[in-house]
């Protein structure tokens, strides 16, 4: 209590020694409050680790355990998801508050309030400070890997505003995602398969946005721009994972990425391969925004009315999501069908928050003429 | 830390042998690893009565619980344990029991935030 009490008048330089500090003094509590009632001694190795805290950036950097233990404590599944990621990037990532904030559009004060929250549950509720036991350990990294992506597809798409990409959101994910490929003893393929999936997306970044800072779809980007040690990268890590045959989402979506950065141009791009693996990502988390892709792919592979008629079992379930409504009038843009395509632009125009992809899908009705 | 777990359920359903096996096995269990301080069941939610203040009167008398739910205090147990993910172990066996939806709520120490030094 006096900590959080304490870090209210005077918050905490660096959140992450705060973290260890704080972690230290729970152990200390209990091992006190075991010789104080006899009941369930702590031993001592276990409270002792604690005792090193760094109390810097690069003390944090040299001791690498400790930074895994950051992670896995603030992606505790007990905290709230935006708490995780707020918590994630403040402690590990090298964004101020302030700067966090303003990635997800909370004012600075409301930033630093989920924060205090954040950490007062992790003290009151006692969530531990360690690497989870290998028992806990694959629910426990599905949360941090779904937090490293959260905050990747933040940067990827900035949901709002006016910048396609927040290329440093995305770097703080895939630091972090390396950091994790790196120090985790045991092998977990969706690990390397999301960093693949990171850094193949990533590798694109340049060539997502054109001089006048307007959208580049994948099918019109200059594919001399993308950035080809990231593509290596990205695909020697997916092929090391995939051969550990222990195939997840992350891996088949990296797969995904990886057949796009494969092809010399749209057309030469292996659709049909591409929808394929869209069939398995539907079958591992069923959702109908995958079905969404996977029908683009499919009309990519078999022409605009296959897709089309996948589309249209969606709807009901994807009325309101913009992606859907720009896929469906692509693919009838496609198919010819100019009144119903700019029908469906103005649908997709009107739900879409971001100002680039508004101004891409405003440039592509136009062009219908009507 | 001691943690008091809450254990919600549907008030129109009756626990059966195997159900309350459950409860025996698990209470034999956190007995023996030293974890129990205390865990009881309670009389059906038809026996609550509550207190409370309205319309500026203190202390009214009312029949029912406090608050309307669908899930309903059935009981609970105090256990005594190292971390959250240790109580979360358990809240999991009890939750296996009977598919019960089990609160964990940090019990708060006046004693020992006395003795802990400040900063």
């Amino acid at each position: 209590m006096q900590a959080l009490d304490a870090w209210k008048t005077r918050p905490p330089r660096n959140p992450a020694a705060w973290l260890v500090a704080a972690a230290k003094r729970r152990a200390i509590d209990r091992l006190r409050k075991g010789g104080a009632r006899g009941r369930r001694m702590i031993p001592l190795d276990e409270a002792l680790p604690l005792q090193d805290v760094p109390t810097s950036d690069d003390d944090m950097d040299e001791i690498p355990d400790e930074r895994l233990k950051l992670i896995f404590t603030c992606c505790h599944p007990a905290l709230p998801l935006e708490a995780q990621i707020a918590l994630t990037l403040h402690t590990l990532g090298r964004l101020s508050t302030a700067e966090i904030a303003r990635a997800f559009l909370v004012s600075p004060a409301a930033m630093a309030q989920r924060l205090a929250r954040a950490r007062s549950k992790i003290r009151d509720a006692g969530i531990p400070y360690r690497v989870p036991p290998a028992d806990l350990m694959g629910e426990r990294l599905t949360a941090v890997l779904a937090v490293l992506y959260l905050i990747f597809n933040e940067g990827y798409t900035a949901t709002e505003g006016n910048r396609l990409v927040r290329a440093d959101l995305c770097e703080e994910a895939i630091r972090l995602c390396r950091l994790i490929a790196a120090r985790l003893p045991d092998d977990a393929p969706e690990v390397k398969g999301l960093l693949a999936l990171m850094l193949l997306h990533h590798s694109r970044r340049s060539a997502r946005v054109d001089s006048d800072g307007d959208l580049v779809t994948l099918e019109e980007q200059d594919r001399s721009l993308w950035d080809e040690a990231l593509i290596e990268e990205g695909s020697a890590l997916l092929h090391d994972a995939l051969s550990r045959r222990a195939p997840g989402p992350y891996q088949i979506q990296a797969a995904i990425s990886a057949l796009h950065a494969e092809a010399a141009s749209a057309e030469a791009t292996d659709w049909a391969q591409i929808a394929a693996l869209y069939g398995v990502l539907a079958e591992m988390t069923p959702s109908p925004i995958v079905e969404v892709n996977r029908a683009v792919a499919v009309a990519m592979a078999e022409g605009p009315r296959a897709g089309l008629r996948l589309l249209m079992r969606l709807h009901d379930a994807l009325s309101d999501y913009y992606p859907f409504h720009a896929a469906r009038a692509d693919l009838l843009r496609r198919a010819n069908e100019a009144e119903a395509a700019a029908d469906a632009y103005d649908r997709a125009i009107r739900l879409c928050q971001n100002a680039l992809e508004r101004a891409h899908l405003e440039r592509r009705r136009a062009l219908l003429g009507g | 830390m001691q943690y008091m777990l809450l254990i919600y359920g549907d008030p129109n359903r009756q626990s059966t042998e195997a159900e309350m096996q459950g409860y025996f096995d698990f209470t034999k269990v956190v007995r023996q690893r030293g974890a129990f301080i205390s865990g009881e069941p309670l009389h059906p939610i038809t026996s609550a009565t509550s207190i409370r203040t309205a319309g500026g009167s203190r202390g009214l008398v009312t029949d029912g619980p406090f608050a309307e739910t669908h899930e309903v205090l059935g009981g609970f147990y105090i256990l005594e344990c190292k971390d959250l993910d240790e109580t979360i172990g358990y809240a999991r066996m009890i939750n296996a029991i009977d598919d019960s939806t089990v609160e964990i709520r940090p019990v708060m120490d006046f004693a020992m935030e006395k003795v802990t030094p400040g900063g």
